[in-house]
C-alpha cells in the first residue's frame, strides 16, 4: 500500500525532500514507519521527532492506504 | 478617536475595546517574533504590555527586528522597544524588563500578566515558559522559526495541550536564526499571527489555536494545521514537581583530549568541558596564543566544514602541525 510522507524543518534537509510517496507493507504502524525512515535517512535525535497521521499528532495507529504521515522536528528559532 | 477602525468591527466594538484596555500581555523576547507582535498589541490598545529581553540591539537584528534602527545599536532592546511603542500609544502602560527569564523570576512575573507571548529563540526558555504557565494557569502563545518554516500554537488554554504534550522530549539541535539564516518576514509573519491569537483570546472571538499546531512555510505558501491532544501526565508532572529545567548544554565524551571549538558563541549545543577551548573561526588569528601547538588538538564545529577551514589556515599561515579535524562535527564527540 502507498502512504504519503511529509518532512518538516531540518528533517526535510536531512532527507533532501519535503515529501514522498512510499510503498509500505500493509499493517505497518506509524511507529515502525518512523523507525524505518529514521534509519534510512539517518535522522538524528529520533526521540524528539513527532509524527502526525492524517493531521493528528501523536497518533499511534496502524497505517492505511493513502494515509498522510508528517515528520515534525522541534525547532526554536525566533 | 484612536481605536475607531477596530471598534467598527463586530468582534471588537466598545466592549471589546474595554477588554483590550483591561488586558495585560508579557512579551518574552523582543526579537524577530516579539517586535511585530508587540507593535500590533500596542497599537490595538492592550492596557499593559511587558517587554522582556536581556539583549542589546545589534546591526544583524535590523533586517527582522522591526522596532529597532541604526541609532539603537548597542542599546538594551527592552528599553528601546518601550520607547518606540510608547510613542505609538502613550495611553497604555509599557513595562521594560531588562533581564532574561529564569526559574527564579518566571512565576512571579507571569502572575502579573493575563497572557504570555513567546518571542524566544531557544528550547530552554520555551520549556521554562511552558512550565511557569502551567503553574500560574496562564495561556501562552508559542511560535518558532526554522529557516523558511514556522510553528504556531496556543498552549495551556482551557485544559488544552501544552508544549510538553507536543514535544515531551527535546533535542540538542537548536539552531537559531543567527546560525541558519532567516528572511525577516518569516518571524515577522509568525509574530503577527501570535498577536492575532492574543486578540482572539482577549476578545473571545473566533477559534483560538489551542489543540492545534499551525505550520507555515513561507516559500511554498503551504500552511497546514495539525491536531494535538493533551497529555495529562506531562501537565500533571509539572503541577507536582514545579518547573523542570531543560538544559541543552553538553560535555565532550573524552576528557583527556584537547578540543578547539571554532563555532560562534551563540551556537548550540554549548559544550561545557574544561578540555575545550572556544575561539570562533573569525577570531583565530587574533587569539593564536591560546591554541596549544604541541599536543594534538581536535578541532570541531557544527558539521566539520568550518573546522577544516580553520585547520588549513592555521597550518598554512601559522605552521600548526598538531591539529586534527573532527569530520562529523560536534554530534560525534559529545555525550548522549
Amino acid at each position: 500500500m502507498k502512504v504519503n510522507i511529509k518532512y518538516f524543518g531540518m528533517i526535510a534537509e536531512t532527507a533532501n525532500r519535503s515529501e514522498e510517496v512510499l510503498e509500505v507493507a500493509p499493517g505497518l504502524s506509524a511507529k515502525e514507519l518512523k523507525d524505518q525512515q529514521i534509519r534510512k535517512y539517518q535522522i538524528s535525535d529520533p526521540d524528539a521527532v513527532q509524527l502526525a497521521v492524517n493531521q493528528n499528532l501523536n497518533s499511534e495507529v496502524e497505517l492505511k492506504e493513502g494515509d498522510e504521515v508528517a515528520f515534525l522536528p522541534p525547532f526554536a528559532g525566533g | 478617536m484612536r481605536y475607531d477602525r477596530q471598534i467598527k468591527l463586530d468582534v471588537v466594538g466598545i466592549s471589546g475595546q474595554e477588554k483590550l484596555r483591561n488586558a495585560s500581555v508579557l512579551v518574552v523576547g523582543v526579537g524577530g517574533l516579539g517586535c511585530p507582535a508587540a507593535q500590533y498589541l500596542a497599537g490595538a490598545g492592550i492596557g499593559k504590555i511587558g517587554l522582556m529581553d536581556h539583549d542589546k540591539v545589534s546591526i544583524t537584528n535590523l533586517h527582522r527586528q522591526v522596532l529597532y534602527d541604526e541609532f539603537d545599536i548597542g542599546k538594551p532592546k527592552a528599553l528601546v522597544a518601550k520607547e518606540k511603542l510608547q510613542r505609538v500609544n502613550s495611553e497604555i502602560k509599557i513595562v521594560a524588563i531588562e533581564e532574561g527569564l529564569t526559574i527564579d523570576n518566571a512565576v512571579t512575573l507571569f502572575d502579573q500578566y493575563d497572557l504570555i507571548l513567546d518571542g524566544t529563540d531557544n528550547f530552554e526558555t520555551k520549556y521554562l515558559i511552558n512550565d511557569a504557565c502551567i503553574l500560574t494557569e496562564k495561556p501562552w502563545i508559542y511560535a518558532s522559526v526554522y529557516k523558511n518554516e514556522g510553528q504556531l500554537s496556543v498552549f495551556n488554554f482551557q485544559d488544552g495541550p501544552t508544549y510538553r504534550c507536543l514535544f515531551p522530549k527535546t533535542t540538542r539541535q537548536n539552531v537559531s536564526c543567527e546560525a541558519t539564516g532567516v528572511l525577516g518576514v518569516t518571524p515577522g509573519i509568525l509574530g503577527m499571527l501570535q498577536a492575532a491569537e492574543v486578540m482572539k483570546l482577549i476578545l473571545g472571538a473566533g477559534e483560538v489555536l489551542s489543540g492545534k499546531l499551525k505550520l507555515v512555510n513561507i516559500l511554498t505558501g503551504g500552511d497546514q494545521i495539525l491536531k494535538l491532544q493533551p497529555k495529562p501526565e506531562e501537565i500533571e508532572k509539572i503541577r507536582k514537581q514545579g518547573i523542570i529545567p531543560v538544559r541543552i548544554d553538553c560535555e565532550v565524551k573524552d576528557a583527556h583530549k584537547t578540543y578547539l571549538d571554532v563555532r560562534e558563541e551563540f551556537e548550540q549545543p554549548k559544550v561545557n568541558s574544561e578540555n575545550v577551548i572556544h575561539i570562533p573561526l573569525g577570531s583565530l588569528q587574533e587569539r593564536l596564543s591560546e591554541i596549544p601547538n604541541q599536543e594534538e588538538v581536535l578541532v570541531f564545529c557544527q558539521s566539520g566544514i568550518r573546522s577544516r577551514k580553520a585547520i588549513e589556515m592555521l597550518q598554512k599561515d601559522f605552521g600548526f602541525q598538531n591539529l586534527k579535524n573532527v569530520e562529523g562535527g560536534i554530534e560525534t564527540i559529545i555525550d548522549g
